[in-house]
């Protein structure tokens, strides 16, 4: 069942079009992740759904509430994590979720919450001397005190360390399993990939594609990837006229070659008709990062 | 929204130079300038009071000026800057109570502050306790409302908190300037004196409710209507991210 219905929707800066006709639903309970590079319209298009924004078009329920017109009840619905949201330096942690537990009619058991955090022996740190993973965790706390229905987090794991950004992976997938409809704001592929159910992939503005990360893949299904040093210059033309080959690419000095069908013996048959080696072989399948690069013409990360 | 007063008070009594400033540094100042026999003589200039009599008001000045126009706007500027105000969005509360409750905490110091003065003043050097205690609270009041709804407008206008800090300083100056915290008032010509009388926070009007007649109604007049005016434009210009 969908709690999150977003039809055309369009907002405009200064004439500048940030999001240009985006449709999508999410249905009650999953990680709906929205994925896309910097400036592409995601947090805009989430402001809009929290109603901190208004659309310039379209139309937006969340919960059967209008975000601007039901702003009061919507707010204590929807939990919500901001991309760049600092706290005062010197408030305790404590005092904060206390302040913003204050603000709801039914808040969570703030201590419990710090707990399921692993924040339970910083209640009394001040904000200022928290680490970047510790401030993230303060801030999903803070989205989560009202008991909200649906929690919005952008850009969550921005700035965080490998491992501080693996454990808040998992946080994220408990808040799912307590039953809460997650909106998941990022640019990092691997992080859509492992937590998402479904993906809302936005370019430019527009709406390139919403599916499951097995869906989204599977739309580039089939296609390969052969990696290898030639041990002698070699003439990429070669290749490039081989009806397996899509693409070839040079990084250094290993060549990328990229597409379908018996594309490994197609590559090694001239490399041996032109007694050259390839030397550090390795064959890859298409993941996330192929799809994305299919679906909006460039790579996610440059 | 008790609860919002209550945290903003603990931290501002984490800031210990804020708290230095805002709420010690009149009495201390005083207990200085005190300390010079010169000053505590009756001088003619001032009708035969002391000096230190006659700068009383001008100690209020500091205390009103650091809160409404130092502490206020740069508070305010950063709390946007830093996207407090814009989370406090997302949540059941309108982020104007934190206005609200600055403004509040702010009260609570100033009245500290200078009840700190009387009694330092009182107690060491023998300053009466105003004459007219009543206008004396409604020109205190005033005051600081009025270089309160200044200070927001600092903060309202300002692109980010270190232009906040920048602005807010040069109105500072003209205050403590016109309120004869740098020059006394006696030193100043007739002309600025009768500018400063008018302008926040109405330094003539504590003058003389604490230790002469009766304030001039007129300069409270301006000082109210300075907050509503000020007031009414920071809040329809105020940016909240």
């Amino acid at each position: 069942m969908a709690i999150i219905e977003v039809v055309d929707l369009v907002k405009t800066y200064d004439r500048k079009v940030a999001v240009d006709g985006v449709s999508f639903t999410v249905d009650e309970g999953e990680i709906f992740g929205i994925l896309g590079p910097n400036g592409a319209g995601k947090t805009t298009t989430v402001e809009c759904v929290e109603g901190l924004r208004s659309p310039d078009g379209g139309t937006i329920r969340v919960d059967g509430l209008d975000p601007r017109r039901d702003r009061a009840e919507l707010r204590t619905r929807l939990g919500v994590q901001l991309q760049q949201s600092e706290l005062p330096d010197r408030i305790r942690v404590g005092e904060a979720l206390d302040l913003y537990a204050s603000f709801y009619r039914d808040p969570a058991d703030w201590r419990e919450l710090l707990a399921r955090l692993g924040l339970a022996d910083r209640a009394k740190t001040e904000y200022r001397k928290l680490s970047g993973g510790q401030k993230q965790r303060v801030s999903i706390a803070l989205a989560l005190i009202g008991k909200p229905k649906i929690a919005v987090l952008d850009e969550l794991t921005t700035g965080l360390d490998p491992q501080a950004r693996r454990d808040t992976w998992s946080l994220v997938e408990q808040v799912r399993d307590a039953g809460v409809t997650v909106v998941l704001v990022t640019h990092f592929m691997e992080e859509a990939e492992r937590l998402c159910d479904r993906i809302a992939v936005i370019d430019a503005g527009r709406l390139v594609a919403v599916d499951s990360p097995a869906g989204l893949v599977s739309r580039v299904d089939g296609e390969q990837r052969v990696r290898f040093r030639p041990t002698a210059p070699l003439d990429v033309k070669l290749l490039e006229e081989l009806p397996e080959v899509s693409n070839v690419e040079q990084h250094g000095p290993q060549l990328v070659v990229t597409g379908t069908g018996n594309l490994l013996h197609a590559v090694t048959s001239v490399l041996a008709r032109n007694q050259i080696v390839a030397a550090d072989l390795r064959i890859e399948q298409a993941g996330l990062d192929d799809a994305f690069i299919r679906l909006t013409g460039r790579a996610l990360t440059e | 929204m008790l609860k919002i007063v209550n945290t903003e008070w603990k931290l501002f009594l984490r800031e210990p130079s804020m708290v230095v400033f805002a709420v010690l540094f009149p009495a201390i100042l005083l207990l200085v300038l005190g300390a010079i026999p010169a000053l505590r003589t009756p001088d003619p200039n001032f009708d035969n009071q002391r000096f230190i009599d006659a700068f009383m008001s001008s100690l209020v000045v500091t205390a009103l000026a650091f809160l409404g126009l130092n502490k206020l706007p740069a508070t305010v500027a950063t709390y946007r800057e830093k996207g407090v105000l814009r989370r406090f969005s997302t949540t059941p509360v309108h982020p104007a109570r934190l206005l609200v409750a600055q403004v509040l905490v702010n009260l609570i110091a100033g009245v500290i502050s200078i009840v700190l003065l009387m009694v330092v003043g009182r107690a060491v050097f023998d300053i009466d306790l105003p004459h007219h205690p009543l206008w004396f609270l409604v020109t205190f009041l005033l005051g600081m409302l009025s270089l309160s709804a200044i200070g927001l407008l600092v903060a309202a206008w300002a692109p980010n908190a270190r232009s906040a800090g920048g602005w807010a300083t040069v109105v500072f100056m003209l205050v403590m300037f016109f309120g004869g915290v740098y020059l006394p008032r006696f030193l100043l010509p007739d002309f600025l004196n009768v500018i400063g009388a008018y302008l926040p926070p109405g330094v003539e009007a504590l003058q003389q409710s604490w230790l002469g007649a009766a304030p001039d109604p007129v300069h409270l007049g301006v000082l109210a209507l300075v907050t509503v005016a000020a007031g009414t434009v920071a809040a329809k210009s105020f940016r909240w991210e």
